[in-house]
């Protein structure tokens, strides 16, 4: 919102160039500063696998890995990522070369109308990542203590990805099938 | 196909296919992100422009003036479209308040302009540089205070609930006085919101006169018609394309503003628009579950038979929106000779009160199945003998008709040995682990099952695949694979020689995706339209179609066996049939039933309610595939816990509108917030209902699951919550001593 009194007008938009690894290609952009990461896969490189439920940090569908870690794509700008190695559900896998957490989903039926899914599923390989590390959540009873991948860890931590078609309790299934397979 | 007689035996009760807890056949497009949704669809129209739509920041009134000067000038800025540029649109069906047009207000965050732009972030920041001039007017905003003045009045969810204003049988009121044993409270249910996880969202794109609608909807064929109506163009210029829908619960069963607003600004573009409505503007923009005030009366004999019953509501909506059909299972799931249900209608201007996931029930059992509860208690019976013991495998309100099938007893009692109901205490607040009172609860779950007309065309393909096309939509619900797996059993193919290709108006109109419908009616429809092609086949290959087998991609008749391929291999086959419907349904009440069975922990210092654990068990006809229907069934079931624990649209009664009005202000359930959950299907197949045998069982997951966990909360603490949601706040002050 501009200031009371501030002119406001015809501007041209700010744009920028960033470049970044999404699923390990080299992608350069030149992008209106305001896009958010997860538009400039949306709209710009054609990877609507994230998906914008809310655009607000409120939901998780739009979920990728960058740097390793999870993060809402909605809620951070594309020019704030010059550099980094991104990762969405296209990355993971694709329809016949499935990721092994996109096959649990399968079987297991972690999903319904499919929204929320490339978001829980990147937020599940990442969870899972997370618990390996020993990084501990707000349920982890010890802290000096390796946390394990006990269903109250994954749906704490899985608790940012909303699925209103109610999927949770086959996700944390496929989860948990996941986790227990040896490494 | 005219199915008036029930089904005998047919190529479905093989059940080779049919019944098997198949993989979901769009699972690995779902699962990779390569489904492609409504907002996403980059290649189906070059150039596409972005539209955003902005919403009225008043309730009721009207517009003086909009300046549009600086929007205009904004870079990017290809055309803007307002609401005063626009006479009144006429009505879709099913909606109340206009989309867009004309200068009156009808509600807050109704359309009042789209501004189209060059990307995405232009488009948003021109938006906000519109300025709008209201004159604004009183409005009636808060339920509670128009009840009072609420009319009697009937009406019907669209969705297989419909009550009159006043329906009696026998004396009510006389019996009520003279029964022995009487209950008369008052219960409440908030504003809901279907908060699906997918936007409304469409491209629109005009070729001449023809426009495409790449959208979001449950109901292509209805949403053709109502397109062509609100924009005043004849249907066979309108196609609407929906492959994948982010979810809908009702919300998308009806043309939404991001379609009306993508025609509109396509239009004045030239050129392909793209419309998402952004979260925070859903829930006012659209449609809501409204809230309902419902009284229940019940009068018994000693022994717990029920003479007296009766149910009813006062909800509220805009001028000609209809009434939340509450009361309507009670004229069906219990036993009693003195019967009363009544709706009332107050006249409010927050926005259209509409169908949400089970419509009538899901409100109407969770006040419903509470009294029952209550009930229970003052007649010293457990809760799931008291409702065995009124049970009626009849009409109660006409005797000589029976239900189809009904297994309300044995949903109960395979619930309450499955789940350890013996071990409930019957005295609330008794059981402590750690920190938590523990608790049971229990409710019936009821919904009717409805049938309409479906249509599908299947071909036999050159390659030998069977490719089956209709209009029906796949919300989640599974409708992809039911229908293959329907394909397959009838052609005696494996499942993945079937491509199914749904949403798409220019394919035979189906029943579409609402009111638990789908799933029967649609793969009733490509079963009658696989008939076709089986009799096809057999005269192609010179067969007697009567005594064909289907099996193996072979074609047997008597000692000759002939490759299916080969009734194509001079060329495609194609049928396309409808299934549509005597009056069986009529003469034989045909609903779902469910018994719900619930555990949670109130802790016992700060009154956080867990639900511990959850089980329904369901009789809904021939499960056409378990995997799918327990899907849906867990999802009812979630969005019950929703409904009893934290879903409220919270109304500025002064400004009238829902403050909370995305997905942080209205809480859904989150995972942290559903244990693992247990459902079981009995085996009824019922010929009643279609070829399929099958019923409805996307929306009796969430009815009673509401009531079940209020049930478990009394128990838990003896504490009895009437106003939903169940939030601490309501119990916290009356907590039992934690000592
Ligand atoms: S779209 Fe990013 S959290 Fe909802
Ligand atoms: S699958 Fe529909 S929101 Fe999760």
């Amino acid at each position: 919102m501009a200031d009371a009194g501030a002119p406001v007008g015809p501007e041209s938009p700010v744009m920028a160039n960033v470049a970044f690894t999404v699923n390990g290609k080299r992608r350069e952009l030149d992008l209106d500063i305001r896009t958010s990461l997860l538009d400039a896969a949306r709209e710009h490189l054609h990877l609507s696998g994230s998906k914008k439920g809310c655009d607000h940090g409120q939901c998780g569908a739009c979920t990728m890995i960058v740097d390793g870690r999870r993060i809402n794509a909605c809620l951070t700008l594309a020019v704030m990522h010059q550099g980094s190695d991104i990762v969405t559900i296209e990355g993971l896998g694709q329809p016949d070369n499935l990721h092994p957490m996109q096959d649990a989903f399968v079987r297991h039926d972690g999903y319904q109308c499919g929204y929320c899914t490339p978001g829980q599923i990147c937020s599940g390989v990442a969870v899972l990542a997370e618990i390996e590390a020993g990084i501990p959540s707000h349920v982890t009873a010890d802290l000096n203590a390796a946390p394990e991948a006990t269903a109250d860890e994954i749906r704490e931590r899985m608790s940012g990805n909303l699925c209103r078609c109610g999927a949770y309790s086959n996700i944390v299934e496929a989860m948990t099938e996941i986790a227990g397979r040896p490494a | 196909m005219k199915f008036d007689t029930p089904a005998t035996q047919n190529p479905i009760d093989q059940l080779k296919v049919i019944g098997q807890s198949v993989n979901r056949i769009d699972g690995k497009f779902k699962t990779t992100g390569t489904a492609a949704y409504a907002y996403e669809r980059h290649d189906v129209a070059p150039n596409q422009a972005y539209g955003y739509v902005l919403g009225a920041s008043i309730a009721k009134g009207r517009i003086r003036a909009i300046d549009d000067t600086s929007a205009r000038a904004a870079p990017g800025v290809v055309t803007i479209v307002t609401t005063l540029d626009t006479p009144p649109l006429a009505l879709g069906q099913m909606n109340y308040a206009n989309l867009f047009g004309g200068a009156e207000i009808a509600h807050y965050h109704q359309a009042v302009a789209v501004v189209v732009a060059e990307t995405f972030e232009q488009a948003r920041a021109a938006a906000f540089l519109l300025t709008v001039d209201y004159e604004t007017e009183a409005g009636r905003f808060d339920l509670a205070a128009e009840a009072g003045s609420a009319e009697p009045v009937g009406g019907d969810s669209g969705e297989g609930s419909d009550s009159g204003p006043g329906d009696r049988v026998g004396d009510f009121e006389g019996a009520f006085a003279a029964a022995p044993v009487t209950l008369d409270h008052t219960y409440t249910t908030p504003d809901e919101s279907h908060a699906m996880m997918e936007p409304h969202a469409t491209i629109a794109a005009w070729q001449g006169e023809k426009l495409t609608l790449w959208t979001s909807n449950q109901m292509i064929a209805w949403s053709k018609g109502s397109v062509a109506k609100i924009l005043g163009i004849p249907k066979e210029n309108v196609r609407v394309d929906s492959p994948y829908i982010g979810g809908g619960f009702g919300g998308k069963l009806f043309v939404r503003a991001d379609a009306v607003l993508a025609a509109l600004a396509a239009k004045a573009a030239r050129r392909p628009v793209k419309v998402a409505l952004t979260r925070p503007l859903i829930v006012n923009n659209t449609t809501h579950r409204p809230a309902t005030i419902q009284r229940v009366r019940l009068g018994a004999t000693r022994d717990g038979i029920i003479t007296a019953i009766a149910h009813e509501s006062i909800s509220g909506n805009l001028k000609d929106g209809p009434p939340e059909t509450a009361v309507d299972q009670t004229k069906l799931l219990y036993a009693g000779a003195h019967r009363l249900t009544g709706m009332k209608l107050a006249r409010l201007d927050l926005p259209e009160g509409n169908a949400m996931r089970a419509p009538g029930e899901a409100p109407g059992l969770m006040a419903l199945e509470v009294a029952m509860d209550e009930m229970a208690e003052k007649l010293g019976l457990d809760p799931v003998e008291f409702r065995i013991r009124n049970d009626t495998q009849v009409d109660p309100g006409n005797p000589e008709r029976p239900f189809s099938q009904r297994d309300l007893v044995g949903c109960l009692t395979l619930g309450a040995t499955t789940f350890g109901w013996d071990k409930r205490n019957p005295k609330p607040g008794q059981v402590r682990d750690g920190h938590w009172l523990v608790g049971l609860g229990v409710a019936s779950g009821f919904r009717n099952n409805l049938l309409a007309k479906s249509g599908a065309r299947v071909r036999l393909e050159v390659d030998g695949r069977v490719t089956v096309e209709t209009d029906m939509t796949d919300i989640g619900t599974g409708s992809y694979t039911i229908i293959a797996q329907t394909a397959a059993e009838m052609m005696g193919v494996a499942l993945d020689g079937i491509v199914v290709r749904l949403g798409d108006s220019d394919h035979p109109a189906s029943a579409g995706s609402g009111g638990q419908w789908g799933a029967n009616n649609a793969t009733a429809g490509v079963y009658a339209a696989c008939v076709k092609l089986r009799e096809a086949v057999a005269q192609r290959l010179g067969i007697n179609s009567a005594d064909a087998v289907f099996a193996d991609g072979v074609v047997r008749s008597g000692n000759r066996a002939v490759p299916l391929c080969e009734a194509a291999a001079s060329g495609e086959l194609v049928a396309e049939d409808a299934i549509e419907y005597g009056d069986l349904s009529k003469k034989q009440q045909q609903s779902t039933f469910a018994g719900h069975f619930v555990e949670v922990g109130v802790d016992i210092h700060t009154a956080e309610i867990r639900v511990r654990r959850m089980l329904a068990v369901c009789a809904a006809g021939r499960i056409l595939n378990p995997k799918s229907a327990r899907s849906q069934v867990i999802g009812g079931m979630v969005m019950g816990v929703g409904a009893a624990l934290m879903e409220e649209l919270a109304v500025d009664t002064r400004r009238g509108f829902f403050v909370n009005h995305d997905l942080a202000g209205y809480e859904v359930p989150v995972h942290a917030d559903i244990p693992h959950q247990k459902v079981i299907f009995l085996d009824e197949p019922d010929p009643q209902s279609s070829p399929m045998k099958a019923k409805g069982v996307g929306e009796l997951g969430v009815c009673g699951v509401g009531a079940a966990v209020a049930n478990a909360v009394y128990n838990a603490t003896g504490l009895r919550v009437r106003d939903y949601p169940l939030t601490l706040d309501k119990l916290l002050d009356r907590m039992p001593d934690a000592a």
